[in-house]
């Protein structure tokens, strides 16, 4: 742990992805209590303003205060891409998992099955299970993290193969320990590490496709202090007031951003010959 | 390649497509209210509503309701739209037709981008091309494509400008700067997160393969420079490239949605949207099948592009 951390602060990218991500996380602690004015307050004579003294990132059609909103949207909007991985990363480990531990004909068929989930593109994954859900954040959180399961439950699938081979688990299994135990025990632990640094880069992608989601109108609904949601809110007043649209989009770049290039730092420390920044 | 690779990968592309039409015929299935509720609306009298039922074919079980379904999509019977009440088969390929337009002109303008631009990168590693392209590409995967669309929107296609519509489409035939002019902005934006991920792929594969040994022998044999870039580097490089230029398929699929919806361009994505915003089911099935069709047949294209540059692969 302590080699990986070194190799991170040696490349660029680890050290200004780490900084990125201490600022999310500053955010995600302290964003809503930073917030200047109530994010849901108007100021209806301030209405469409740009950025100025008295609103730092300008007003919007009610003259609520950007800042205000985007410091409160902060905390939703991270959250969200990392709660939505963890649970699609524990879906699809304990899929990989049991498949690739029962082997033969059923991990065949649920492989099969898995590669055409995968078959279908991400957005229009999410975007179908939240139209049988319903439009809202739980609901988007749950459709991200269904979209993203297929692609963990493979890479679980293939590490959980090579641990299968290993001697400890032929012991487990002559030692008569049920198959239970055998994976959460046994295998898991070993499992585990190459599945989190592939969700590590899954969180971008989640907090992207739900903001896409909220953009759409089919994640956080009004008068919520989402990223995506305020986009959408901005498109009728966009060309009034420009900055409706740039701040709450520069956020977004910037989490994700954070999570892309810690992703990579992260993989390339745990795995030097993946290299080449990829 | 060989007859044999050509029909497996047919048949796990087949398997693919029967795998998907269940789980959109199943994710239609759970949705609350069916047809027959759509097009009566919620006030309808239970005997009108059982009518319509029996005549659509909706008492029947589920198998034989799926069945006919999927006999009618290989038939070219989509059924008909609950929101507009046209057949569903004719509006998806006439939206199809033109994301084609917009998802081919934009995947020929990264490609054409892209690859000389990660190429450049590798050869001269550190140098100024390699730093922008890394900048470039965090910055292309992490901004969203509605942002990017967005913000586009925002500074290009101002009213006072005049330069570009905020949105819509013009046929080819109103005249040849009408049809461009409504397709340069929807293009851009998805240009932006496609050039990120090819010419990322290409510049990491370059690198790998300008160290190989082969390449360091064509070198020594005393071929040009760019005789040893073009036919050995770059040829290896391109293989794994043209499986990443398949999966960006599927973003591109998802970015389309996105990018039709900010431009208002009457595109298949658009017309996904209208039907979940309308829960019109015979066209939210047809375009979703339709879409996940598109991405299928892009990876086995991948597979066997592939396959027919590297002779050697054979399938498992």
């Amino acid at each position: 742990m302590a080699r990986v951390g070194r190799i991170l602060l040696r490349s660029p990218m680890g050290v200004i992805g780490g900084a990125l991500l201490l600022l999310c996380l500053g955010l995600v602690l302290f964003g809503p209590a930073l917030a200047p004015y109530d994010p849901t307050r108007f100021h209806p004579a301030e209405r469409l303003q740009g950025p100025s003294g008295a609103f730092w990132m300008g007003t919007d059609q009610f003259g609520r205060d950007i800042l205000s909103r985007v410091l409160a949207g902060a905390r939703a909007t991270i959250l969200f891409g990392v709660i939505a991985t963890a649970l699609g990363t524990a879906l699809g480990t304990t899929i990989g998992l049991a498949s690739g531990f029962a082997g033969g004909r059923i991990d065949e068929v649920v492989m099969r099955f898995n590669d055409s989930l995968l078959a279908i593109p991400g957005l229009l994954k999410a975007l179908l299970i939240v139209t049988v859900l319903g439009p809202s954040t739980t609901n988007a959180m749950l459709a991200v993290a269904i979209a993203t399961a297929p692609s963990m439950a493979r890479i679980a699938r293939s590490v959980t193969l090579s641990v299968r081979a290993r001697d400890y688990v032929a012991a487990a299994i002559a030692r008569g320990e049920g198959a239970a135990f055998i994976m959460a025990r046994e295998m898991l632990p070993n499992v585990i590490a190459p599945v989190i640094v592939e969700s590590t880069i899954r969180v971008a992608f989640a907090i992207m496709t739900g903001a896409t989601l909220s953009f759409l109108g089919m994640g956080a609904q009004p008068p919520a202090s989402d990223w995506g949601l305020m986009i959408a809110e901005a498109r009728n007043f966009m060309h009034r007031n420009p900055w409706m649209v740039v701040w709450p989009g520069l956020s977004i770049a910037m989490v994700a951003i954070a999570f892309n290039l810690f992703g990579d730092a992260l993989r390339d420390a745990l795995n030097p010959r993946s290299g080449h920044g990829r | 390649m060989s007859l044999n690779y050509l029909l497996k990968r047919l048949l796990a592309t087949l398997l693919t497509l029967w795998l998907v039409s269940l789980v959109v015929f199943g994710i239609t299935q759970v949705l609350p209210g069916n047809a027959a509720q759509m097009i009566l609306g919620e006030f309808a009298t239970p005997e009108a509503l059982e009518a319509l039922e029996r005549r659509l074919g909706l008492d029947a079980p589920v198998w034989l309701q799926y069945a006919r379904w999927a006999g009618g999509i290989l038939v070219g019977d989509w059924g008909t739209s609950t929101g507009t009440s046209l057949p569903v088969f004719g509006q998806v390929v006439e939206n199809l037709g033109r994301s084609m337009v917009l998802a081919g002109i934009a995947l020929f303008v990264v490609t054409l981008l892209a690859v000389p631009l990660g190429v450049m990168a590798a050869v001269r590693r550190g140098g100024v091309v390699d730093a922008s392209v890394s900048v470039f590409s965090y910055l292309g995967v992490s901004l969203p494509e509605f942002v990017t669309a967005t913000l586009l929107v925002v500074f290009l296609a101002r009213p006072e400008i005049g330069l570009f519509p905020a949105g819509g489409y013009a046929p080819l035939s109103a005249g040849l700067w009408p049809f461009l002019s409504h397709l340069i902005l929807p293009v851009s934006a998805l240009t932006l997160i496609l050039m990120a991920h090819i010419s990322r792929q290409t510049r990491s594969e370059m690198v790998d393969v300008l160290g190989a040994e082969f390449v360091r022998t064509a070198t020594l044999k005393g071929l040009s420079r760019r005789q040893v870039l073009v036919k050995h580097a770059l040829r290896n490089a391109m293989l794994p490239t043209v499986t990443v230029i398949a999966l960006d398929v599927g973003y591109l699929i998802g970015g389309i949605v996105v990018v039709e919806e900010v431009f208002a361009f009457p595109g298949l994505g658009r017309l996904l949207l209208f039907a979940i915003q309308n829960r019109d089911l015979p066209l939210l099935q047809g375009a979703a099948v339709t879409m996940a069709g598109v991405y299928a047949l892009a990876n086995l294209a991948a597979d066997l592009a592939y396959a027919w540059l590297d002779r050697r692969i054979q399938y498992e």
